[in-house]
């Protein structure tokens, strides 16, 4: 479990530069899927045909892109200018290490040092149009041979397992949904399953919402690294979500309302099987839940989300414990989901 | 049943936005001895359905849903903590009574070392600073009453003032009381008509969205509340109370179409009814979503003026809302030229 989720943040997919992971995924899926198609956005589709309702579809979404940056601009000393891709908090950027395009060139983005600040310099956050990524060029000229405008940059930081059963890596956020999906596309439920692979999550769910609208699932589920503040100096009332008490349910985020009937489902399923599991403590944040839900004449919706510390960040960390219950809640959930359809008919 | 019965049985049934079945309920009981077909679909909307003369499909749609609070978390010691559904105001919130859809009532409460700080910035008030009570001892007793995830509405008389009434949940139970008496006065139509009672607006008009998706109007006519400009002190908006219903011309989800805003007055002059005008530089309506549908549907809006909106005050005048009756019908009963 842990290997295959130590491969794919291995690759590099910040929004609308997936192919990388995109790939990886294609060629895992074709070995067990009985479809696999690349839709005209560039996410992977791939069908398991249900074994005893298989015209029931479920569609299981986990995203390919990470949160990261793009190159926009060199100066003339040579350092590096960029923008954000996704939700980036300037505050995590100084003293990073990132990798720049395919070529993947090392670079750094650092600050002044602490002996050369002035007064009330070191309070102050630097705002993000002030960071640079220095990759040791000295012109121009010299950085327009490593990189170019346009050059996807994401955090250089290598998968590590850490402590008691910890991970930390960049991209948990979503390669955890990547590695829980290909892992139960491995197994048949009763149920057809689209398991959607999505472009673009982090800048809108527009990869979620086309395949939304081409596959007209009867019910969702979206599978995320969800934020996790259980830490030091936190109110218990705003942790969100706690590391090792299993994976998190979702009543409701910014972009969706989780389907009541589907939520009581996936909750019957962990307290059946003897779970862990907890809610996801808070509405702030958005998914591909969203966009998945208001395709069409509309989705339910609902979510299995693994906590994840430092979240869009390259220190991202999660327990494998949760993970792993992660893994046993979709399956407990796709093998019974077909009875949230058998009430309709 | 008259237009202020069917508004105070309305303002009373619980329906927060995602948790509506119960208001959706009580609506289909309402609606369905005056139409061909009720159906709900995947976002909780209810649809009703009644076939006219064919020429071109007509979407009504009001929305269902009231915003709330929702528990995210159960403290130690038995409170609740909340967060918004939907555009909840925390100071309008402070201290007010709630109740939850399994009859669970509870008091918003606010931290008082933050209270200082919001009498200084009432800004800095958020539902991160406060709490519902809902009397229990511990984690224990509060957890056998409610879960994370159920979800409160702001608890108020339905109280009658001469000719005008003030609950909260008037947004949009005003919007759907209309509706509803539309459906029984309305006489032969030469269009299709879909009246839907939609979910979700509160969070982004989501159930207004699917909705039109599948019903594919020629036109559509939104219903909702609009903030009146008659009280002291009012920022200048040229909606009063007593003086019907508004048509609207834009709002910052939709610029109505002119031939649908041409359509509404000429029914209003011929029903005989007195109108306002309004023009909402904030707000949004169903007729946001509905209008950008598939390859556009031209859309409107008839308003109620309200004062005091997203408030457990809010307040209608009933005249107001029996014109918008009689223009809807009677542009129903004319028929949209496209």
């Amino acid at each position: 479990m842990a290997v295959l989720l130590r491969k794919l943040t291995a690759l590099s997919g910040v929004s609308g530069y997936e192919d990388e992971v995109r790939q990886f995924i294609w060629k895992r899926a074709r070995d067990c899927a009985d479809r696999v198609m690349i839709d005209r956005l560039g996410s992977v589709i791939a069908i398991k045909e249900g074994d005893e309702h298989s015209d029931r579809n479920v569609l299981i979404d986990a995203h390919m892109d990470e949160v990261g940056m793009l190159v926009s601009g060199i100066d003339e000393k040579g350092f590096v200018h960029f923008i954000p891709i996704g939700g980036m908090d300037a505050r995590i950027l100084p003293s990073t290490r990132v990798l720049v395009g395919s070529g993947r060139v090392r670079g750094v983005i650092g600050i002044k040092a602490i002996h050369l600040q002035q007064g009330d310099e070191q309070g102050k956050p630097i705002e993000l149009d002030k960071m640079v990524i220095d990759v040791g060029a000295s012109s121009r000229e010299a950085a327009q041979k490593l990189v170019s405008v346009g050059d996807p940059v994401i955090f250089d930081s290598k998968f590590t397992l850490f402590g008691d059963g910890m991970v930390k890596s960049r991209a948990l956020d979503d390669r955890v949904g990547c590695a829980l999906l290909l892992e139960a596309l491995e197994e048949r439920y009763p149920v057809t399953v689209t398991a959607v692979f999505s472009v673009q999550e982090e800048v809108g769910g527009m990869g979620a919402r086309a395949a939304s609208h081409r596959t007209r699932p009867d019910a969702a589920l979206v599978l995320e690294g969800t934020t996790c503040a259980d830490m030091h100096g936190v109110p218990d009332h705003m942790r969100v979500t706690r590391i090792g008490k299993g994976p998190a349910i979702t009543p409701m985020e910014h972009s969706a309302i989780a389907d009541p009937a589907l939520l009581r489902l996936i909750r019957g399923a962990a307290e059946r099987e003897g779970i862990p599991w907890q809610y996801r403590e808070g509405n702030l944040g958005g998914t591909d839940a969203g966009p998945i839900q208001l395709a069409r004449e509309g989705v339910p919706v609902a979510h299995i989300t693994i906590p994840c510390r430092y979240i869009h960040s390259g220190v991202s960390a999660l327990s494998l414990q949760d993970f792993n219950n992660g893994k046993r809640l979709l399956r407990a959930t796709l093998m019974r989901i077909h009875r949230l359809f058998e009430k309709e008919d | 049943m008259g237009m202020k019965d069917t508004l105070e049985r309305l303002c009373r049934a619980y329906g927060p936005t995602g948790r509506e079945s119960e208001t959706s309920d009580v609506i289909e009981a309402m609606v369905s001895p005056y139409v061909d077909r009720v159906k709900r679909d995947a976002m909780g909307n209810l649809i009703a359905e009644r076939k006219g003369g064919g020429k071109g499909r007509v979407m009504l749609s009001a929305h269902m849903d009231e915003i709330g609070l929702m528990v995210i978390h159960i403290e130690k010691n038995g409170f609740l903590r909340v967060c918004a559904v939907g555009g909840v105001n925390p100071i309008r919130s402070a201290y007010r009574q709630v109740a939850f859809g399994n009859g669970v009532r509870g008091v918003v409460g606010v931290e008082t070392k933050k209270l200082r700080d919001t009498i200084k910035d009432p800004s800095k008030l958020t539902f991160n600073e406060m709490f519902v009570d809902i009397g229990a001892a511990s984690c224990e007793e509060a957890a056998q009453q409610v879960e994370v995830g159920d979800v409160a509405v702001f608890m108020s008389d339905f109280m009658v003032m001469g000719g005008r009434v003030s609950a909260a949940a008037m947004d949009n139970r005003a919007g759907c009381a209309v509706q509803v008496e539309v459906l029984k006065a309305l006489g032969e139509s030469p269009m299709d008509l879909y009246a839907v009672f939609s979910a979700q607006e509160e969070v982004g008009l989501r159930g207004a969205r699917t909705s039109a998706f599948g019903i594919n109007p020629t036109v559509a006519v939104a219903l909702d509340v609009t903030p009146a400009g008659d009280t002291p002190g009012s920022v200048p908006f040229t909606v009063d109370l007593g003086r019907g219903p508004a048509v609207k011309v834009l709002d910052s989800s939709v610029i109505c179409n002119p031939s649908v805003i041409a359509w509404l007055e000429e029914a209003a002059r011929r029903a005989g009814v007195a109108w306002q005008r309004e023009v909402l530089t904030a707000g949004g309506t169903d007729a946001g979503a509905i209008q950008s549908s598939r390859g556009g549907v031209p859309s409107g809006v008839v308003s109620i003026p309200t004062r005091y909106v997203h408030s457990p005050a809010e307040t209608v005048d009933i005249s107001d809302m029996e014109g918008a009756a009689a223009l809807i019908v009677q542009a129903l009963e004319t028929g949209y030229d496209q």
